[in-house]
């Protein structure tokens, strides 16, 4: 069998594949993180509680209300992103003049009242979440086997990534958010409604780690504290892409999956620090992260 | 002569009521301190559980020991040694506590182990899974009840060898449990005529283990071990099964699970895996009755073992404390170590000099979904493993307080 630095290729290159299916769950956590700081100026830690909500809100429906999979991929998000909405609205809203601190703090609390409120009434080890039929199973690609459903969420995360990257970039909504970041007074001044775009802006990102969610849940168990350990990773996702920008955290979010992938063949240890080292050394060497731009 | 009878006497008469003051309960009220995961990882394996279990005990006792009244207090020690020992200090010292019970997590009741043993309290570990606590770190104030890291491995491991599982593969919590159990479980391999392939450290809480699985599958091993505990095995689990590892021939053994480990699995998932576990629900009648009142208070989940160890170790500790009218640690301990254990938990169980509480431990599968009736009847007891067998014998270990 060829071997590549001592592991053999296959085992290598399955390990690049699996780096890619966990990259692109960062992707997704990461970028909905990135609009919100862009556009709100807020550092979201309540992104991981959010994306647990979503996965929880699935398994509610399905165990309360017979509504299975692939309609939960839209209906948590929605429920999810309403319930950000509100939080915007009577919260977040409140502290946009105030000092970037305020908004982390207040997050970091929601987070804590989200993920102790689950603890309380469903407990810790989690709740069982099937994949739906169509997607169980697998294929034996030679160098390793891919369970249908991982191949699932590549799709699924990129085409939203490459949507909401558009969504930005292309259309003449995203102009007005990128207007906005840059002055958000000119913006209000041309007759837009900024308060209520960002209110939207917020509701969308928290849809997005809530469309993360239920997309884990068949993956992982659906337990109230499967947030907690990523969003310190996606956060140093999202400083190494550079604090908002969008494209930044998307390819950052894939590039530490697999850069994370191969920590885990060669030195399996460090493969939960790994990315903090990345972290260090970028913020070394261009402080404002790999595609981010120095902020004014 | 008949002064100097009047005068012992007298004197035996001061001597007996001197002995009385010193064998006492302090300030007339037995308080029990149950210190566990509230709000973790082990949450829903000891957590609330443990604490309505202890509250089970005190009132099947009568709520009081002689005159001296009945108390449970509780916290949440989050996993981290230098909280538990803080409120385990916060407790003897300023409110009185006699008992400290459950205590998950090795490295906190390794911690807590210290303190109690220092202040003369007596500490009764259900949670707690580290052999050091009954062997270099053993204390005369301690006693070890439910299962240790050497029963686990010695249950499953030597089953599952037994039922041709040759080679093995680990996957190991890279913290002091993970390795202990991974070196216990190879050594019983290897004496039942097994081999270690090979194993991988991954860091504690990890979600995704497909990495560390594809390098288990590559090694080509009969076995897959598991050892890692809660949240790591549950997801580990259910990824080997998506990723085909288990249909395609290898089987995986998780050497420490507990019933809400299955629950949080789901049948169709963890059928057919191999556990050794201290107790079972529906195994007698009494543990049915037993698992039938926690379960009301609990919404309906069954106890597990940490939990129903915390009932029957609080039990016990009741009854010596009331033999012998006394809650000073040590006097407590080794009163408990004079009389059997026998309750639904254990049948005639018995603390050794070095703390540890012996009893039958037994290796189950996990049924499949049509053999299931229904929620929590999960287990098919394979074989009761007995206390001597199960648990490392007394002079293999090295406790200070055994006399050689």
């Amino acid at each position: 069998m060829q071997e590549i630095l001592g592991v053999p290729a296959p085992l290598l290159f399955g390990q690049l594949l699996i780096g890619l299916i966990n990259g692109s769950f960062y992707a997704l956590l990461s970028l909905g993180l990135a609009v919100i700081f862009g556009v709100l100026n807020v550092i979201n830690f309540a992104h991981g509680a959010l994306y647990m909500m979503g996965a929880f809100v699935a398994w509610l429906l399905l165990h309360h209300l017979g509504i299975g999979y692939w309609p939960s991929l839209l209906v948590a998000p929605l429920i999810v992103g309403v319930f950000g909405i509100v939080i915007e609205r009577t919260m977040l809203s409140r502290l946009y003049d105030l000092d970037h601190l305020y908004g982390l703090l207040l997050t970091f609390g929601l987070a804590l009242i989200i993920e102790g409120t689950f603890i309380n009434f469903y407990g810790v080890s989690g709740q069982p979440y099937a994949p739906p039929e169509i997607l169980t199973g697998g294929h034996n690609l030679g160098f390793m086997f891919l369970p249908t459903y991982r191949a699932w969420v590549i799709v699924a995360s990129l085409l939203v990534c490459v949507g909401t990257w558009l969504l930005v970039e292309r259309t003449r909504l995203g102009a007005y958010l990128r207007a906005a970041v840059e002055n958000r007074e000119l913006v209000r001044a041309f007759g837009i409604n900024v308060p209520l775009m960002m209110t939207l802006t917020y509701g969308f990102a928290v849809a997005l780690a809530a469309f993360a969610g239920v997309l884990a849940a068949p993956v992982y168990t659906v337990s109230p504290i499967m947030g907690q350990h990523l969003i310190i990773v996606v956060f140093a996702i999202v400083v190494i892409g550079g604090l908002g920008s969008i494209l930044g955290s998307i390819l950052t979010g894939l590039g530490i999956g697999i850069v994370e992938g191969l920590t885990k063949t060669f030195y399996p240890e460090a493969s939960s620090t790994v990315v903090f080292v990345i972290m260090a050394i970028v913020l070394i060497l261009r402080p404002n992260g790999l595609f981010g731009r120095p902020r004014e | 002569m008949k002064s100097v009878a009047l005068a012992s006497t007298a004197l035996a008469a001061l001597a007996a009521m001197v002995g009385a003051a010193q064998a006492e309960i302090s300030d007339n009220v037995v308080k029990i301190g149950v210190l566990n995961d509230r709000s973790g990882l082990y949450a829903d394996l000891s957590g609330e559980g443990s604490v309505v279990a202890a509250r089970m005990a005190v009132e099947d006792f009568g709520g009081k020991v002689g005159d001296a009244n009945i108390e449970v207090v509780s916290a949440d020690h989050q996993n981290k040694p230098d909280v538990g020992s803080s409120i385990a200090r916060e407790w003897i010292d300023q409110d009185g506590v006699d008992v400290i019970v459950d205590v998950p997590t090795s490295s906190v009741a390794l911690a807590v182990q210290q303190v109690t043993s220092e202040k003369d309290t007596a500490f009764l570990d259900s949670g707690a899974g580290s052999t050091a606590l009954t062997n270099d770190q053993c204390a005369p104030t301690f006693v070890h009840w439910t299962y240790d890291t050497y029963a686990m491995s010695v249950g499953t491991g030597k089953a599952v060898v037994e039922q041709g599982g040759k080679s093995w593969f680990f996957l190991t919590a890279d913290y002091a449990f993970g390795h202990q159990l991974e070196k216990d479980t190879s050594a019983v391999v290897k004496e039942n005529g097994g081999e270690v392939l090979g194993s991988v450290n991954h860091p504690l809480s990890t979600s995704d283990f497909s990495s560390f699985l594809l390098q288990a599958q590559a090694s080509g091993a009969d076995v897959i071990g598991l050892a890692n505990a809660g949240g790591d095995t549950t997801n580990a689990i259910k990824q080997a099964n998506s990723f085909g590892i288990v249909q395609s021939g290898q089987k995986l053994a998780a050497l420490l699970g507990f019933i809400t480990d299955v629950d949080a699995l789901g049948l169709d998932v963890a059928q057919g895996l191999t556990l050794t576990t201290g107790f079972y629900w529906d195994r007698t009648d009494e543990t049915r009755k037993f698992a039938d009142r926690f379960a009301e208070k609990m919404n309906g989940q069954k106890p597990t073992m940490v939990q129903a160890g915390v009932y029957s170790a609080v039990t016990h500790y009741l009854k010596a404390v009331d033999e012998i009218d006394d809650d000073g640690g040590e006097a407590v301990v080794t009163q408990m170590k004079t009389m059997p254990v026998n309750d639904f938990f254990a049948e005639n169980g018995k603390i050794r000099e070095d703390g540890r509480m012996v009893h039958d431990m037994y290796l189950v599968e996990v049924k499949s979904p049509d053999q299931s009736e229904g929620k929590w009847d999960y287990y098919n007891i394979v074989k009761t493993i007995p206390g001597d067998e199960a648990f490392q014998p007394l002079d293999k270990g090295s406790c200070k307080l055994v006399s050689n």
